[in-house]
């Protein structure tokens, strides 16, 4: 097959029969308007400012002024990373690729008008717009816990304070302890993540607090990377960590955030930490926008990452339906990128290429005991489907495990300048 | 273990499999012709039972050993690495390092410019393995047509790359290999010689170097994505 750009103009244009005519070709610079800067937004605010060169005016509108990396965040926990660290700021999205960053809440949209409104009383109009809230919590779905109780039992779902307050908690816990880990359902966030905090949270106790106990309630029959977590919970931290799947009640669990109780299947026990990780949905914004359907998820168009609701917004992230890819950083900087250079392509003239997704999840079981596992999707007419995969094995030597660890570290430091600059 | 070992093969031939169909071929090569080639790595090389550390490490029991694995040697941090994954040094891997050293190793140590003549490849290789342990346990023959390592038409490595093409593919990279060339865990790619990217790319796409994640990201680039990432990366400055 010989490279031709019109092969790749159409497969695309096959792919995304529902992207629109560029309506604003030759008019004023077309404005993309971004809600949320984190994996997916600030990256899709990056791509799209450098590769435009300044073609398109990019607002990214975000309330925090630091964002805090979930992933990391259960290092920090373990004590392999310092809060700092975790930490970035919008300073460079703004000086080196002159995109306006906006801190501030959006709270609504007008789609025939194309424009956002923000808590602060602003309105945004837009050519396109990208939203990537990630997640909110699914209410009562852990009967007793609600977000106002989330300074006693804290989720530490999205980092910040509440992973410094889990980590508080953890650190004082008496001695000979529990810490309980209540389990979310799919889909959620990070699917390894609840077990690389619980090794984590290991890591601190065993050296700390070595009496203590680790309780997981969980409603799934099964979890990401499984029999590497549970090899490297029984290498490390044999009899600390107990799991009560569903077979045990795992799936029917009450908490009572003043007493400090868990009531699993009518058995109540008395914890010291409780971490609960609740049900999963959209971030808020996308159900008020009306993006979402009954999963709680935005559907997309396989191709673009465009709305399946509206073809001039595009979602990114954990807040959709990204068929077999998982809920990670590493998925939204990935989606961020496709739907990049599909937002040019429908603005400007720029050349737009077949999508291709991929993603790796690292986790931390213990000092330099790292695992992975990863895959590299296509869009196809139905969905975001998985090409190939692989998943680290049970038994691996040290020096590889290691060296997958340190991996981590340089995919860190990647991706964080590739949201960041 | 004869038929593991040339189906092993049969694959890195992408599916021929001469030599596995009728579970037999000729030697590897000429071992008493292996030996004056061996006047190429004996300036840096020792073999045999005495064998010890010079310029490179000693060679003795080479077959079947994991890469960068004798005590005390400083290898590269490209060869360590490589020997943390995985790589063990077979009739394949040590034909494909002969070759051309950065196939498997971008960044090795070892200023060997690479035995282009697959005879002498052949016979040489049959000299180093006299002196591994147990020749019982490794092949002693290899399939009669031998491939280069990676197989790489020569249209493939002429392959102009479309720079713009390039730099979209490179956005996949991005995630792990920083743009500006820093190495934190991750080796850098920035500002390599096109060719050298080329080959090293092509060694994922078929699994000669062992690393699973790069062997996925490699395996669904097409001749000429590999071509244009080279050229993208190539030509990146800080
Ligand atoms: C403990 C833990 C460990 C993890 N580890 C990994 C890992 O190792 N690797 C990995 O790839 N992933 C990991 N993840 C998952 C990863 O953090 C998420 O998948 C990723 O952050 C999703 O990106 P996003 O852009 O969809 O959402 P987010 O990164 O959450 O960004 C959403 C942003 O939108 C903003 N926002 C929300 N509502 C509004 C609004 N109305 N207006 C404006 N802004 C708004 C929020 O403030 C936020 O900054 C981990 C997650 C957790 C919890
Ligand atoms: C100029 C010196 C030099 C020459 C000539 C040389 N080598 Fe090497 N060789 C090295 C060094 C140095 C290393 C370690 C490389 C590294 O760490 O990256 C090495 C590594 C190796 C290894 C990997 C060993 C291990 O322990 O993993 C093999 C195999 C090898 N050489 C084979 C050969 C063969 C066969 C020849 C002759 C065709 C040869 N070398 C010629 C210096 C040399
Ligand atoms: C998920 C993280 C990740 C992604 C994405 C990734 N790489 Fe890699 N890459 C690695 C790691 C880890 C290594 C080291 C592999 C090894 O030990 O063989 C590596 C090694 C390499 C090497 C060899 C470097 C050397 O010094 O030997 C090249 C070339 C390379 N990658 C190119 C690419 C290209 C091109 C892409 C995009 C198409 C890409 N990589 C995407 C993680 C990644």
């Amino acid at each position: 097959m010989t490279f031709n750009r019109r092969n790749f103009l159409g497969v695309a244009i096959a792919g995304t029969a529902a992207l629109s005519a560029p309506r604003v070709l030759g008019q004023a610079k077309p404005h993309v308007v971004i809600v949320g800067g984190g994996a997916g937004g600030a990256t899709a605010a990056r791509y799209i400012a450098k590769d435009s060169d300044g073609a398109i005016d990019v607002t990214l509108i975000e309330p925090t002024r630091k964002y805090y990396t979930c992933f990391f965040s259960n290092l920090y926990i373990g004590g392999f990373r310092d809060f700092a660290s975790i930490g970035h700021t919008y300073g460079g999205l703004a000086s080196d690729y002159g995109v306006n960053v906006v801190h501030d809440w959006v709270i609504g949209v007008d789609r025939d008008a194309m424009t956002v409104t923000t808590a602060a009383g602003h309105s945004f109009g837009y050519d396109r717009l990208i939203v990537a809230p990630g997640i909110d919590f699914v209410e009562g779905s852990v009967p007793g816990w609600s977000t106002a109780a989330q300074n006693k039992m804290p989720h530490s779902w999205k980092a910040g304070s509440q992973t410094q307050l889990l980590k508080a908690q953890i650190e004082a816990m008496p001695e000979g302890g529990t810490y309980c880990m209540v389990a979310p359902p799919n889909p959620f966030r990070c699917p390894p993540g609840p077990y690389e905090r619980v090794s984590m949270v290991a890591h601190v106790l065993k050296a700390s607090n070595p009496t203590a106990k680790i309780l997981i309630v969980d409603p799934k029959e099964k979890f990401s990377k499984q029999a590497l977590f549970e090899e490297g919970w029984n290498k490390h931290y044999a009899g600390m960590i107990e799991r009560v799947g569903p077979d045990f009640g795992g799936a029917n669990v009450s908490v009572n955030p003043d007493a400090m109780e868990v009531d699993i299947d009518g058995t109540v026990e008395k914890v010291d930490v409780c971490n609960v990780i609740p049900a999963q949905k959209a971030g808020h914004i996308a159900h008020a926008m009306g993006l979402t359907n009954d999963s709680g998820f935005c559907p997309i168009d396989p191709a673009t990452m465009q709305s399946q609701v509206d073809e001039n917004i595009h979602v990114l992230g954990d807040a959709t339906i990204a068929g077999d890819m998982p809920k990670s950083g590493f998925s939204a900087n990935s989606q961020a990128k496709v739907a990049a250079m599909a937002v040019r392509g429908a603005l400007t003239d720029s050349r737009v290429f077949p999508a291709k997704y991929s993603n790796t999840c690292w986790s931390l079981i213990d000092t330099e005991d790292g695992i992975k596992v990863g895959a590299s999707y296509q869009a196809t007419d139905e969905k975001i489907a998985k090409v190939d995969g692989f998943i680290s094995q049970t038994g691996e030597d040290a020096a590889l495990r290691k060296a997958t660890f340190e991996e981590s570290l340089g995919w860190y430091a990647g991706i964080t300048a590739d949201m960041f600059g | 273990m004869r038929e593991r070992v040339f189906f092993a093969l049969a694959l890195a031939l992408g599916g021929a499999g001469e030599g596995a169909a009728d579970g037999h071929a000729e030697a590897i090569g000429d071992a008493e012709r292996g030996a004056e080639i061996w006047v190429y790595c004996s300036g840096c090389h020792q073999i045999g039972p005495d064998a010890e550390i010079g310029i490179g490490p000693p060679l003795t029991g080479i077959f079947g050993r994991r890469a960068a694995s004798v005590e005390g040697f400083p290898y590269s941090k490209s060869m360590s690495r490589m020997g943390s994954d995985g790589l063990t040094w077979t009739l394949t891997t040590l034909d494909a390092y002969i070759e051309n050293p950065l196939v498997l190793v971008s960044g090795t140590r070892m200023s060997f410019e690479g035995l282009e003549d697959p005879t002498e490849r052949a016979d040489l290789l049959a000299f180093l393995r006299e002196y591994s342990d147990k020749p019982s346990n490794i092949p002693e023959a290899a399939p009669t047509a031998r491939p280069d390592y990676p197989k790489l038409s020569e249209e493939t490595l002429a392959l102009v790359g479309d720079e713009a093409y390039g730099e979209y593919l490179s956005s996949e990279c991005t995630t792990c290999h920083q743009r500006d060339g820093s190495d934190q865990g991750i080796p850098s790619i920035t500002l390599w010689p096109e060719k050298d990217f080329v080959v090293a790319m092509h060694a994922y796409k078929q699994k000669l170097r062992p690393h699973p994640v790069m062997q996925m990201m490699a395996s669904r680039l097409s001749d000429e994505e590999i071509a244009a990432l080279a050229a993208y990366f190539g030509s990146l400055s800080n």
